[in-house]
């Protein structure tokens, strides 16, 4: 076995270079603003740039906008399914999937054809109007991951027994889901909620074709703009996912026991 | 609707029904409504009377050459992350390396596989571009001149190299499990037998992984198909993959047909979907071994 596992580091190793070359390259190439000397100018510019204030800051209340509406929309669903429907959980299974296979920009052009001035929601005849279709078109985006969190969340948890033992003191639906489900997913809806956040900080196809001020059309222009902002602002996205990443793991670890065992 | 004493009343069937109504509006309105739209659209001329005008429409020039370019790209860079990617699930889960390396490649998977978008374009232009730290460091060090070899990241080529980065990770995450499923007793069995270690990936491993390889080709390829983000920021317009096209048609009608557009919307459906299917398929016939 000393040849093969010879390859395996090989292989490893070249499977390293190509995944943290970019990385390094990236971090090396937003130090270079200043000529001769390494220096964190594109940062400065970056961070001092209004236009990146405003557009970062519509991506993060987009962001929760659309954890807020997935969770609302998500909890309900699957313990309902559970209590009441498992036969259709094939089902809504399925349908949660549908985003990963139509792609998004097929979506929005959808969105666009069905909910213009002419129609019968004309979601993009309004600011607020086409804010709420871009939140509800994350939600969609996001759907496979948040209902996979919350799915295997509530796999622990003996939800009949929990909604019965409610009922018998009197709980109402609201007080059931609010008080006794949601506790019991927490950990699952914060990774829902966490992946979520990184799909639409950096989002730029539903963004763009729907004509609102984002943190990824942002980052296009300044592509086409500028030299050395561009690689300061992938490393600050890649910080983000990372940082949402890593959060998830960190959350999984602390709280073993909410942990889904299959 | 609180049920009052110990045993909760059964809800009659019906509204049992009205519990997921939220999701299932949500889902119609953004998710089935928007796709039989286009679908529908596909199928329609501006009067509104079926034909299939438009799909046939699909077969000018330049869409055509799209087309070739994007099956090209999603078909080469599955391939070559498949490829890979069996090659890295394979070293981590058999190769006899520490188990935190396999730990560390999985997580690392897991996040780069959603890198795709802008930023991961602006990381390629920053290490293979034109300055890049690759670039540089090539002409410096070692005095290749990686442009006058005919290297150039905003090509067919860079998109490729720019797509493997997402599209192994992908790989690596859904063949590691299917590698994990191939049981120690059949090596040792055809060891016992006499087979050497390449008889044993090609007659026994191989046919083994075959239906989770190829569905993981499906959905690799989906995967880029469907792909536009990465693209547009590191080639602008300058590569049409289908995507593109369908990204400047919504943007300004630029194949001057509006619902030439749909016909494009409805084919990458048909060609992701299909390749989707693919997946589910194989998916299932593979279960039987790794059970």
């Amino acid at each position: 076995m000393k040849r093969g596992k010879f390859w395996s580091w090989l292989a490893a190793g070249t499977g390293a270079l190509f995944f943290f070359l970019p990385l390094i390259g990236t971090f090396e190439f937003s130090l270079r603003a200043r000529r001769g000397i390494y220096s964190f100018d594109a940062y400065r510019s970056v961070l001092s740039d209004p236009q990146f204030h405003a557009t970062f800051l519509f991506s993060i209340v987009m962001a929760l906008l659309t954890i807020a509406v997935g969770v609302l929309i998500v909890t309900p669903t699957v313990f309902w399914v559970r209590l009441k429907l498992p036969k259709l959980r094939p089902w809504v299974e399925f349908v949660t999937l549908l985003p990963l296979v139509i792609p998004p920009i097929v979506l929005v052009f959808g969105y666009i054809r069905l909910y213009n001035t002419s129609s019968v929601l004309p979601l993009t005849g309004s600011t607020l109007g086409t804010d709420l279709l871009l939140v509800l078109g994350y939600t969609t985006l996001a759907l496979p991951y948040m209902y996979r969190a919350i799915d295997t969340g509530l796999r622990t948890v003996d939800v009949r027994t929990l909604t019965e033992a409610a009922q018998s003191l009197g709980a109402g639906w609201i007080t059931i889901l609010a008080r006794l489900i949601l506790p019991n997913v927490l950990v699952a809806v914060l990774s829902g909620a966490l992946i979520t956040f990184a799909i639409v900080i950096g989002e730029y196809v539903l963004a763009v074709l729907l004509n609102r001020p984002a943190f990824g059309p942002y980052m296009v222009w300044m592509g086409s703009n500028r030299a050395y902002e561009p690689a300061a602002l992938a490393v600050i996205a890649f910080a983000i996912t990372w940082g949402c990443m890593g959060l998830i793991q960190l959350i999984a670890r602390l709280a073993p026991h909410t942990r889904a065992k299959s | 609707m609180t049920a009052k004493g110990a045993v909760p009343r059964p809800a009659p069937p019906g509204l049992a029904w009205l519990g997921i109504a939220p999701f299932a509006l949500f889902a119609l309105l953004f998710l089935v409504l928007p796709t039989i739209k286009i679908v529908v659209a596909a199928f329609r001329t501006p009067e509104g009377s079926f034909t299939l005008a438009n799909i046939a429409g699909l077969a000018t020039p330049s869409i055509v050459d799209a087309a070739f370019l994007s099956l090209k790209l999603s078909l080469l860079t599955a391939a070559l992350g498949g490829l890979f990617g069996l090659l890295l699930a394979v070293a981590i889960t058999r190769g006899g390396l520490p188990e935190w390396l396999r730990h560390a490649t999985l997580s690392f998977s897991g996040v780069a596989s959603n890198f795709a978008g802008v930023p991961l374009a602006f990381a390629f232009i920053a290490t293979f571009g034109r300055l890049g730290l690759i670039t540089v460091l090539a002409r410096d060090w070692l005095g290749i001149n990686l442009a006058a070899m005919g290297f150039n990241l905003i090509s067919f080529t860079g998109l490729v190299l720019t797509y493997l980065y997402f599209q192994l990770p992908l790989m690596i995450l859904i063949i590691t499990p299917a590698v994990d499923g191939l049981k120690r007793e059949w090596q040792e069995a055809a060891h016992t037998l006499g087979a050497s270690d390449a008889q044993y990936w090609r007659m026994v491993a191989l046919p083994v992984l075959w239906p989770s390889l190829l569905g993981s080709f499906a959905l690799l390829f989906a995967n880029a198909f469907g792909a536009v983000a990465t693209a547009m920021a590191l080639t602008g317009s300058a590569l049409s993959i289908i995507p593109i096209m369908l990204f400047a048609q919504i943007r300004g009608d630029v194949l001057q047909d509006p619902h030439l557009g749909y016909a494009l919307a409805f084919g990458m459906i048909a060609v992701t979907g299909i390749a989707n299917l693919i997946y589910i398929l194989l998916r299932v016939r593979a279960e039987r071994w790794l059970k």
